[in-house]
């Protein structure tokens, strides 16, 4: 039987396609902004695209925050979801939800390295995890950010930017990817196929 | 920076894929959703889809396509055609397409753009651009869609460029009227002045007609992704086929 995943009704953003990756899957999936939902979830996913400001408000304001903070079974962060588990962001300078360690930064153009950094990046495998079980250094994920966080002790999977950044980190139960795995091909539907698991 | 990207374009017209030379004569090529499925199977890096309708009858498009081709697919997709509101572009990308793309509203009102990254972040606005040399430099033309509505917005292409990107756009698809489906080519010489003023991520669109021809874009051009549209629908190349060429040549792409 597979776990079922509450996604996190942030407003907008990759919603219907991370439900449609997990359907994909075979696995049941519904979008909540109701904290005490969250709270009792099987798993939950903190997806996100857009600008941090807002969405930190907004998780903030509803509670769902503190759900997040003290929330003790898996929880895997897509994209600004991701950059949200952190101490700190420079988007909006403000403070993330605290599951990570450090700070999310805005990523500098360099020669031959664009802002936002969008397409597919090869993935280096940094630690294994059984997150990435299957995933290899070498294989391609889909990007689109303007901001990351260096590579540090939590990095499973690291891509290279204008510097290394953090594509895929764990710690205790907390999983954030910075690409998209419900867009990443195979590659990403392995991810989440792990995140079931 | 990250691998060039391979995007077959799916222009669309009352549900169903069409294409035609240089904007004009529309023919049916298939069903969106079997379409998007092959080329996701074949290599592509990404779709877009152009409700190619929308924009000249004043519509917009509907939702639930989106709703089942972000089911079937594991790949990027953007979504194009009479977005003229943030509320509009906000159901797009919650039906599941990852971008939106926007074109003529853009044109007829630019603080849509600035409203759109405000609130969708600027990763997911693509502005695309309609645009061939005429006597004054680049031209950009709007509701092109259609040969009845089809006229010149008056604007300066790369001046056009320069503002969408100071408003918030995260990417440019520009489109060589010129080489529109007529398989000769993509428009160097237009690509590369246009990257010269453009820092976010260029695609290049139009006239597409062997797998050399991405290999000189990309080299040429110094652009992020190519778009075509016909030599994937005739199945003359897959993206596949196209990538295996682009990666001959040092070029790095996704295989």
């Amino acid at each position: 039987m597979r776990p079922n995943i509450t996604i996190v009704d942030i407003g907008g953003g990759n919603l219907g396609a991370v439900r449609s990756a997990f359907s994909r899957l075979g696995a049941q999936t519904i979008t909540s902004a109701d904290p005490d939902l969250i709270a009792k979830a099987e798993r939950v996913v903190l997806p996100g695209v857009g600008h941090a400001e807002p969405v930190m408000n907004h998780l903030n304001s509803t509670g769902i925050a503190e759900v997040l903070q003290t929330f003790e079974r898996p929880l895997l962060g897509v994209c600004l979801g991701m950059q949200l588990m952190y101490q700190s962001l420079d988007e909006g300078d403000i403070c993330g939800l605290g599951l990570l360690p450090g700070r999310v930064k805005k990523l500098q153009p360099a020669a031959g390295f664009r802002v936002p950094n969008m397409g597919w990046c090869q993935l280096h495998a940094d630690r294994s995890h059984p997150i990435s079980n299957g995933l290899r250094g070498g294989d391609y994920a889909y990007f689109v950010h303007s901001f990351a966080a260096d590579v540090d002790q939590h990095t499973i999977l690291s891509a290279q930017a204008s510097k290394p950044i953090t594509a895929l980190a764990a710690f205790e139960n907390r999983v954030g990817a910075q690409f998209h795995p419900e867009r990443s091909g195979p590659v990403g539907q392995k991810l989440l196929e792990n995140f079931l698991c | 920076m990250p691998a060039r990207r391979i995007i077959p374009c799916l222009d669309v017209k009352s549900g169903r894929v069409v294409k035609g030379v240089r904007f004009r004569n529309h023919r049916d090529l298939g069903d969106p959703l079997e379409l998007a499925l092959l080329y996701c199977q074949s290599g592509a890096d990404e779709l877009v889809f152009y409700d190619i309708a929308a924009s000249p009858a004043g519509a917009s498009v509907d939702a639930s396509w989106i709703r089942r081709i972000s089911d079937l697919i594991d790949i990027p997709f953007s979504v194009a055609g009479g977005i003229t509101s943030v509320d509009r572009a906000v159901q797009i990308l919650d039906a599941g397409a990852d971008k939106i793309s926007i074109n003529t509203p853009a044109l007829r009102n630019p603080e849509l753009i600035d409203q759109l990254a405000a609130r969708c972040g600027s990763q997911c606005v693509v502005i695309g651009i309609d645009t061939q040399m005429g006597p004054t430099g680049y031209e950009i033309y709007q509701c092109t869609g259609d040969t009845a509505t089809i006229h010149k917005a008056q604007r300066s292409t790369l001046d056009w460029v320069r503002e969408v990107q100071r408003r918030g756009a995260g990417e440019i698809v520009l489109n060589c009227m010129n080489a529109d489906g007529v398989r000769t080519g993509f428009d160097i010489e237009q690509c590369n002045d246009v990257r010269a003023v453009c820092d976010v991520p260029l695609i290049a669109s139009g006239g597409a007609g062997c797998a050399d021809d991405f290999v000189d874009v990309f080299n040429q051009a110094d652009v992020d992704g190519a778009l075509a549209a016909s030599i994937f629908h005739l199945g003359t190349l897959t993206p596949n086929q196209v990538k295996a060429t682009v990666a001959e040549q040092g070029i790095e792409v996704r295989l």
